[in-house]
């Protein structure tokens, strides 16, 4: 077992994971947002790799990778950042990005500079689980890096058991037929449908439940069904104005309150 | 090789790299165009809608002035006298086709110069189905004529507004929508995106060199051209004027990118040349982006060309050594669409003029038998010949 599924095991429901983009708004705001996020209580995030061409986002989070990189991030800064994270908060770090990113750098490089820097596991939405299966399975086992696979609504009763097999993270269960960053104030009968299908298929993976993860009424529900729920593009829009510590504090807090 | 294998690859290029809220939209089209590409009811209805619609055969026509000017027999593959003026118009059909019979109800695509969304709007006008169309800004710009000519057929088009608001930029928000609407079926433009679209494409447009095996020896009595030349964007209107002829290794695969202000000027669409393999809308292939594997925003005076990417059968045809890549700058393609249109009397798109430019960089012996694909016309482009040439100053 890797040690971001035990951590989840151990937590067994209501995680919170946060999801937002390394180097945005400003460079250095990567470090001082895990800061606060461990500060509130917070003990699992999603750290967006910027990417030029993020297909699966949103206009929030590519507006947020955009800004990024004219700040200059790049992986290199990232790993650095990463690193310090680690070592100051504790923090489960899952870093989220393409693929094109692993196989430019190398992919053997780059899942060694995950495991220096502290990173215990990744999301890459287009890296298709039977690439991973043929290709890198061994690779990311040997520097202790989990993976987290997709499934969606539409994501078959096969492939939904593939993804259970091969995630050594998380079952990363995607809300809607929707790239991120959707905004609904409700879950509808038919995707709370769906996240009960998936709870009654008792995967041996945990399972998280992300996009379109907006208020505390859509937490609650996501956690009926699942382990946890992950929040990204509503996280993001907090920080468009500049990180305000007092108010990192307030949305999860916010977020994660009882009814 | 003119197929991909199973898994969509030539080589090492191709596959199939979406996120899984698409691959029930990709594992189904896998599954059924070959089947319904072979249908004979399937290629009755394309053939006639190919002749009696879009105008095929398009002419192999002969041209004494650029023949004089750079020796051999030159001749022009007419595909600007296709309805709606370009090739995309071959692919948009046999898309549109396909698409009916796997039951979809409306129709998604991206355009660069606007003809491939003229050519879609055209296909959907036909077939009664809604369609959008996304462009990106600084396109719908450049090609305003074509942004009115989907209008007037009755498409929307959707301004890309994102990264360099041009095909790339328009290519991710189809994609996006797709993931939005997976219902629509998304009718790709060239021979890029994850498989089946590249051989999608690629057989659709093969209907070029199927023409040109009995044109050539009609014309010059010779069984093969020694060269074919087209311009690449992402490559459909090259895959199908090479398709015939790719395991006819006399016949010289010749491949044109858009040089934009020069390979070395940090503002070029020359792919291959200033590519490295990586991953782009879902293929493995070669790709302008930085160390980090961001990509780069390419840059050409041609919509058509302005993209990072080339289509995977390219990206191996060309590293195999099988086809020989150029690049032409902005100004050359200029001179040669404004020379063709002064000494034959046809103006050709911008892209198409890319490939006329090579000419004087290739080696043609005197009885060379060179054939130009002569992509689309250039009425979309005037604006920028006139101003080119100080017309309307
Ligand atoms: C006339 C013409 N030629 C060529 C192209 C480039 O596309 P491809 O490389 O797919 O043929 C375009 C694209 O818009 C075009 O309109």
């Amino acid at each position: 077992m890797t040690d971001l599924q035990q951590f989840i095991q151990s937590k067994k429901e209501g995680i919170l994971n946060i999801f937002f983009t390394a180097g945005y708004p400003h460079l250095d705001s990567t470090l001082v947002i895990a800061r606060q996020l461990a500060a509130a209580g917070v003990e699992l995030v999603e750290i967006g790799m910027p990417y030029s061409d993020p297909l699966a986002d949103g206009a929030t989070i590519q507006q947020s990778s955009e800004q990024a990189l004219r700040n200059g991030m790049n992986l290199a800064i990232l790993f650095e950042q990463v690193k310090q994270i680690k070592e100051e908060t504790g923090l489960r770090i899952v870093l989220m990005g393409y693929l094109n990113q692993m196989l430019r750098m190398g992919e053997e490089r780059f899942l060694q500079n995950c495991r220096d820097s502290g990173v215990d596991g990744l999301i890459i939405p287009d890296l298709p689980m039977e690439v991973y299966q043929s290709q890198y399975q061994e690779l990311f086992g040997r520097y202790q890096q989990a993976i987290s696979f997709l499934i969606t609504p539409r994501t078959s009763v096969e492939r939904i058991r593939l993804a259970d097999r091969l995630s050594s993270g998380f079952v990363y269960l995607v809300a809607d037929n929707s790239i991120t960053g959707k905004i609904t104030d409700d879950f509808s009968p038919r995707q709370e449908a769906y996240f009960k299908r998936i709870r009654d298929m008792q995967l041996t993976s945990p399972v998280l439940i992300g996009f379109g993860i907006r208020t505390a009424r859509h937490f609650r529900a996501a956690c009926r069904f699942a382990q946890g729920a992950i929040v990204g593009s509503e996280f993001i829009r907090q920080l468009s104005g500049g990180v305000d510590d007092e108010k990192i504090r307030r949305f999860v807090k916010n977020i994660g309150r009882k009814p | 090789m003119k197929n991909p294998d199973e898994q969509g690859f030539y080589g090492e290029y191709g596959g199939a790299f979406v996120p899984e809220m698409l691959y029930p939209n990709v594992a189904e089209l896998q599954a059924k165009y070959l089947e319904i590409l072979a249908q004979a009811d399937f290629q009755q209805e394309l053939q006639q809608l190919l002749h009696a619609y879009a105008g095929r055969p398009s002419p192999l026509y002969y041209s004494g002035y650029l023949s004089a000017k750079y020796g051999g027999k030159i001749y022009l593959k007419r595909e600007d006298l296709n309805h709606t003026g370009a090739h995309k118009i071959n692919n948009a059909l046999g898309q549109i086709l396909l698409a009916a019979r796997m039951g979809k109800q409306e129709i998604i695509a991206e355009t660069g110069a606007g003809q491939h969304g003229v050519a879609t709007a055209t296909a959907a006008a036909l077939m009664g189905m809604p369609c959008k169309v996304f462009m990106g800004e600084v396109d719908m710009a450049r090609q305003a004529p074509n942004v009115a000519r989907m209008r007037m057929l009755g498409a929307e088009v959707v301004a890309a507004t994102s990264g360099s608001r041009t095909l790339k930029d328009a290519t991710n928000e189809a994609i996006r929508y797709w993931i939005n609407n997976p219902e629509a079926y998304y009718l790709i433009g060239s021979v890029v995106g994850p498989h089946p679209y590249p051989d999608l494409v690629a057989r659709l447009q093969a209907v070029i060199s199927a023409e040109l095996l009995e044109q050539v020896p009609a014309h010059s009595g010779r069984p093969l051209p020694d060269k074919v030349v087209a311009c690449i964007g992402g490559g459909s209107n090259a895959a199908g004027a090479f398709y015939h002829y790719i395991e006819q290794p006399d016949v010289q695969l010749i491949a044109v990118e858009a040089g934009g202000k020069g390979i070395a000027s940090g503002q070029s669409a020359a792919t291959s040349q200033l590519g490295s393999i990586g991953i782009i809308h879902g293929s493995r292939t070669l790709l302008m982006q930085d160390a980090d594997g961001q990509i780069i925003e390419p840059y050409s005076i041609s919509a058509g060309l302005d993209y990072p990417g080339i289509g995977p059968m390219h990206a191996h045809l060309i590293s195999s050594g099988r086809a020989q890549v150029y690049s032409i700058n902005d100004d050359q393609a200029l001179a040669a669409g404004v020379a063709l249109s002064r000494h034959e009397g046809i103006l050709p798109a911008l892209e198409s003029a890319h490939a006329l430019a090579v000419l004087p960089e290739l080696d043609i012996h005197p009885d060379d038998i060179t054939v130009v694909c002569l992509s689309g016309r250039g009425d979309k482009d005037l604006q920028t010949y006139l101003d080119y040439l100080h017309i309307n100053d």
